[in-house]
């Protein structure tokens, strides 16, 4: 029923130093059809339409346009041969006139002089054309980033009408803008247009799209009619599980948990960050873990660093131990016994060059303050029993961490915060990209010190590993907490899964 | 037209309003004030006077207008008057020879500069300070003295009044009106100047755009170089003598002359007119300072100094309001 493909790529290839980001992906795009490109941050989207727009070369993989095999070289290129793209942020000129930005470097011209009022009339055709009443003369920054948006919808379109790619389009609409921006796209695929359209708002692709291409690590996952595939079954072939698989995951050997009661050790009302994260509850009691699920970028990590006052939040109270509190900074968290192992371990946390003891005292002699020491027989001490109480290898204090492995370089941070006796620790990722064994030994030193009365909130990827630990499980998605589901003993994986899905507790 | 586009529009035009204004009312009060003062002769001798100043100012609004800065320019000039100087006087070459030889020593200086600023992705402010040096340096490898010029074709240009009714004006400040006219008609009328803008608005859009990045600003420092060898050819006629000490400091007068006029230092928004007026208001600080009769002439240095803190606070003001 469909005619040749207008773009095809097949084999697509592309590495950075240490990271293969596109690994043999095939990706077609039918004229007339709106077609999501559909992964988790990382899964290669972004990399692949830089591909395609000329911003990286690829490193091996053939692009076809229209059935002729063609070299993109860079963007303009791309355009030239019928590839436009509207980006996230939008990449126009602010500070020119909205006319201008729609015909730069194509300005219509009489005798060599840029002809104004030409193309401010044809500006103004364009932008009537689908339906936008705004001042053609006018700069653009003095427009809502929605019309910025069109505007740049309007110029990519005008300048080739084969292919347009939409990366996050919506990202930063209200609910009308949005629709504004769905009815234009129709309108174009209506007139043959093939749209490329990116978005992590799963509602919004279902609704828009015809077709998708779901990537995983770097890798094709599938190519899918909206209609033969559902969310959850989405969501579990962007996140590489498959639900019969996660029901043995999910049947292996759980902790016997009984749910601490009593008072709350940090209460969250509410609490927001515009961009970052939607208003959120969460109580956490001393000797409770609390999980975070939600596929990665779903805010899970925007949402700790409030707690942590890593980010500043701007609505909504947080209460520690009952009394109101403004964390303004990391300083200020510590102050009140909160601890936050990142997860960027190299970059946020350990300092490669300087030895197991010190990475461990580092952040108990800054609680101290600098002007008093602790002593070198005090640092032994304190980094002997930890190196013992984690089993880090090799235990020797004074090895450089950077020579450690991830798991046991993940343990050195975990010691440093446990040295200063955190009330909450918060852990983002502890166990990504270590092997079996240390993630077992991580699980299990969380569960023990959540059994002496830490309270822990705990953020990973893995659901089971999140099941496993958990007392409670708050379910994060497009940036909002949709879900606080009991870890009851009953809770499966395939729950938690479809509630990310769907956006709701079913 | 909405009210709020009219607003923004506006606010985009105040910093030139605010110069136009300062200009028209410091000439009201001086000629209040001053016996003589009010009359044409004093407007076009501020012309006369810094023809130079304005046609270096119009390439630097070119460079800040992409967002960079060009500290070279003042240097340049100098090694323009003394290679004129040299050349003419020691070596007896033709004035005809030289100046267009000049003209293509400091454009070809310029786009120099902006081929290593955007090749290698180094700050404007580092490469144009070496360029700074460089030129100021070479002066002295020709002569550490002043060379005059007593070349009869320099002279004539330099003693040439041309009428203008009752007044006159010479004949570079009317090479420097044409200037202004030119990078009018070029940033305005021109893809190259629509470049140019768009550059200063967003580098990452405009390469993002398909615009060519890097033909354009190789250029705004061509254009740059060249109208700082053009000053440098003008300053010959009004000094008569090539000297390594000729236009110290002049870059950050023609700095100065570009932000009064309105142009954001941050690039993207300004006009060639603006330019001109700033020029004027730094020659009218002169002019009713020689007037004045009593102050030194460091009072000049004292004004502008004011003058451009109070206006690129108002440039900073504008620009927060419109986030």
């Amino acid at each position: 029923m469909r005619q040749q493909p207008v773009l095809e790529v097949r084999g697509i290839r592309k590495e950075f130093p240490g990271v293969v980001a596109l690994d043999g992906v095939d990706f077609r795009l039918f004229p007339g059809e709106v077609h999501a490109l559909m992964g988790e941050n990382g899964a290669g989207k972004s990399t692949l339409i830089k591909v395609l727009t000329g911003v990286h070369p690829s490193d091996g993989g053939e692009v076809e346009l229209a059935g002729e095999p063609v070299r993109i070289a860079g963007p303009l290129q791309a355009q030239r041969a019928g590839i436009s793209t509207v980006y996230q942020e939008v990449n126009l000129c602010p500070n020119l006139s909205v006319a201008e930005n729609i015909f730069i470097g194509r300005e219509p011209r009489r005798f060599g002089l840029i002809d104004w009022a030409a193309m401010r009339r044809r500006a103004a055709e364009r932008v009537r054309g689908i339906d936008l009443d705004i001042d053609v003369s006018a700069p653009l920054n003095s427009y809502s980033i929605a019309v910025q948006q069109l505007v740049a919808i309007v110029r990519a379109v005008d300048v080739s009408a084969k292919v347009l790619i939409l990366d996050e389009p919506t990202s930063s609409l209200d609910r009308d803008e949005v629709r504004q921006l769905f009815a234009v796209m129709r309108r174009l695929r209506d007139q043959g247009v093939a749209i490329l359209f990116v978005s992590h708002f799963l509602d919004q692709v279902y609704e828009i799209c015809d077709r998708m291409t779901v990537l995983r690590n770097g890798r094709l996952e599938g190519e899918y009619l909206t209609g033969e595939l559902n969310q959850v079954e989405l969501v579990s072939r962007m996140i590489g599980a498959e639900l019969a698989g996660l029901d043995q995951l999910g049947g292996g050997k759980r902790r016997e948990r009984t749910a601490p009661t009593g008072k709350a050790f940090l209460q969250a009302d509410r609490l927001t960050r515009r961009g970052a994260v939607e208003p959120y509850d969460l109580d956490i009691r001393p000797g409770e873990v609390i999980g975070l699920a939600g596929l990665l970028g779903s805010g899970r990590t925007e949402a700790a660093r409030l707690l942590f006052g890593a980010d500043q939040s701007d609505g909504g109270t947080l209460r520690i131990e009952g009394a109101v509190t403004a964390l303004r900074s990391p300083r200020d968290a510590i102050a009140h016994g909160i601890a936050f192992c990142s997860e960027n371990r190299k970059t946020e946390g350990l300092v490669g060059e300087l030895t197991v003891r010190e990475n461990i005292v580092l952040a108990l002699q800054a609680s101290r303050g600098w002007t008093r020491p602790l002593s070198r027989t005090a640092q032994d001490a304190y980094a002997l029993r930890w190196i013992r109480a984690l089993d880090i290898r090799p235990g020797h204090p004074e090895a450089l961490v950077r020579n450690l492995s991830g798991g046991n370089q993940q343990k050195v941070l975990l010691a440093r915060w446990l040295i200063t006796d955190p009330k909450l620790l918060i852990l983002d990722e502890p166990t990504r990209g270590i092997d079996i064994g240390a993630k077992a030994e991580i699980q299990k030193l969380v569960a023990n010190l959540a059994e002496d009365g830490m309270a822990v909130l705990f953020i990973s990827a893995e659901l089971e590993e999140v099941l496993r630990l958990s007392h409670r499980i708050g379910v994060l998605r497009d940036h909002r907490m949709v879900a606080q589901l009991d870890n009851d003993g009953e809770l499966t994986p395939e729950r938690v899964l479809a509630t990310i899905a769907s956006g709701a507790d079913q | 037209m909405n009210a709020h586009a009219l607003l923004t529009r506006l606010r985009g035009q105040l910093p030139l309003l605010v110069t136009a204004v300062l200009l028209v009312s410091m000439f009201s009060v001086g000629s209040v004030q001053y016996d003589g003062f009010f009359s044409g002769q004093v407007v076009l001798n501020l012309l006369i006077d810094n023809a130079f100043l304005l046609v270096v100012a119009v390439g630097m609004t070119f460079v800040v207008l992409t967002g960079g800065i060009d500290l070279s320019v003042g240097a340049v000039v100098a090694l323009s008057t003394m290679v004129s100087a040299w050349l003419v006087e020691q070596h007896g070459w033709p004035p005809l020879l030289v100046i267009p030889l000049v003209l293509l020593m400091g454009t070809a200086g310029g786009w120099l500069m902006g081929w290593i600023i955007h090749v290698f992705e180094i700050q404007p402010f580092i490469v144009t300070l070496a360029g700074m040096f460089l030129a100021r340096g070479l002066c002295y490898t020709i002569s550490v003295e002043s060379i005059s010029i007593t070349d009869p074709q320099y002279t004539a240009t330099a003693q040439t009044r041309i009428p203008l009714g009752d007044l006159f004006v010479s004949p570079s400040a009317l090479i420097a009106l044409l200037v202004v006219a030119a990078g009018f008609v070029v940033l305005h009328y021109t893809r190259f100047g629509r470049n140019v803008y768009a550059l200063g608005g967003s580098e990452q859009s405009a390469l993002l755009m398909g615009l060519p990045v890097q033909r354009t600003k190789t250029t705004v420092y061509a254009i740059s170089g060249f109208c700082s060898a053009l000053g440098g050819v003008l300053l010959t006629f009004y000094m008569l003598s090539g000297y390594g000490l000729h236009a110290v400091g002049l870059e950050l007068d023609a700095i100065a002359a570009v932000v009064i006029g309105g142009t954001l230092l941050t690039g993207g928004s300004g006009y060639l007119l603006g330019t001109l007026l700033g020029v004027l208001v730094l020659g009218l600080i002169q002019t009713v300072i020689s007037f004045q009769g009593t102050l030194s002439s460091w009072w000049t240095r004292i004004v502008i100094g004011a003058l451009l803190f109070v206006f690129i606070v108002l440039q900073r003001l504008i620009t927060a309001r419109r986030r």
